[in-house]
């Protein structure tokens, strides 16, 4: 019972904050709404114990991920209004939409939920589990080449990434250092050979 | 007592909203960015669910493959942006008409 009052709480702080990242005007503070959605999902997650992949979702998403949406958006200096001008016409559109998808979706799986009998409740783990020993142990060994993949889509992310945003600018001035480490005497100094001259 | 269902329709509504913010936002690519986001996490969402429900650990290792692969899609979401703002100085999805699709 008390699971299911800190659930349900858990649960409305999500769907307030995902309202607030959806029709909010600014977006630093969707953002912020989107931190704190991740971050009760995170405690959802551990209420489902799932625990590795809850602080595995704090540390990247809202460690990384958001903090690199709030330099993107700081960075940009975005026109908030003419961003916003569609806002009030599609509303009531999408709202609609998701009215009939949400009831759809719902009374289908609380339907099925009910034709099949379905126990609904988690089975309790057995004493001494470990979450992250065990998914350690799918990982490593059954996933291991999901893994290495997933590890060079990282290095795509990064390679990518800055290939896109580095720039050459032209006109920029900066040191010619092999150059300058590759120059002789000779190229710089002329010595001229001449008689002295008398003072008239 | 708190169950399969009640995580499925959780995901569910976060997914529906997100589908919604894709709608109204849909001029500002950030919030449509972050929209997408949102989705990836009620997707997880299932994936947890389902594995805690079956007791199998594969649905969390997917959960954790899709964890990096948005994370690198956002990272190379937001370089695109960027290099975009730089050169349009907007990022209003209406003015990106340059190939005419």
């Amino acid at each position: 019972m008390f699971q299911a009052i800190l659930f349900y709480f858990y649960a409305a702080i999500l769907v307030a904050a995902a309202l607030g990242v959806v029709f909010s005007r600014n977006p630093v503070h969707s953002i912020m709404l989107l931190v704190l959605a991740f971050f009760n999902s995170a405690i959802l997650w551990l209420m489902a114990e799932a625990e590795f992949l809850a602080i595995v979702l704090v540390l990247v998403y809202v460690g990384a991920v958001m903090v690199l949406f709030l330099f993107v958006v700081m960075m940009l200096e975005v026109n908030i209004e003419a961003a916003k001008r569609g806002l009030i016409r599609y509303a009531p559109l999408a709202i609609a939409i998701a009215l009939i998808m949400v009831v759809e979706l719902v009374q289908l799986i609380w339907l099925r939920g009910q034709l099949a009998e379905l126990p609904g409740v988690f089975v309790a783990y057995p004493e001494g589990y470990d979450n992250t020993k065990a998914l350690g142990s799918v990982l490593y060994t059954e996933h291991v080449y999901a893994f290495e993949i997933a590890a060079v889509i990282l290095l795509l992310a990064i390679v990518s990434a800055i290939t896109l945003t580095m720039r050459k600018r032209p006109g920029l001035k900066v040191q010619k250092i092999a150059e300058q480490v590759a120059v002789r005497s000779e190229d710089r100094v002329r010595i001229v050979k001449m008689k002295s001259e008398k003072k008239s | 007592m708190i169950g399969l269902q009640h995580y499925l329709t959780l995901a569910a509504m976060l997914f529906v909203l997100s589908i919604a913010g894709i709608i109204v936002n849909r001029r500002n690519l950030i919030l449509i960015l972050m929209c997408i986001e949102l989705m990836l996490l009620a997707v997880n969402f299932n994936f947890i669910a389902f594995s805690r429900y079956l007791g199998d650990d594969t649905g969390q290792v997917f959960v954790f493959f899709i964890l990096t692969v948005a994370a690198a899609e956002s990272a190379i979401g937001l370089a695109i942006l960027v290099v975009l703002f730089r050169n349009r100085r907007s990022i209003n999805v209406q003015e990106l008409n340059t190939m005419k699709g």
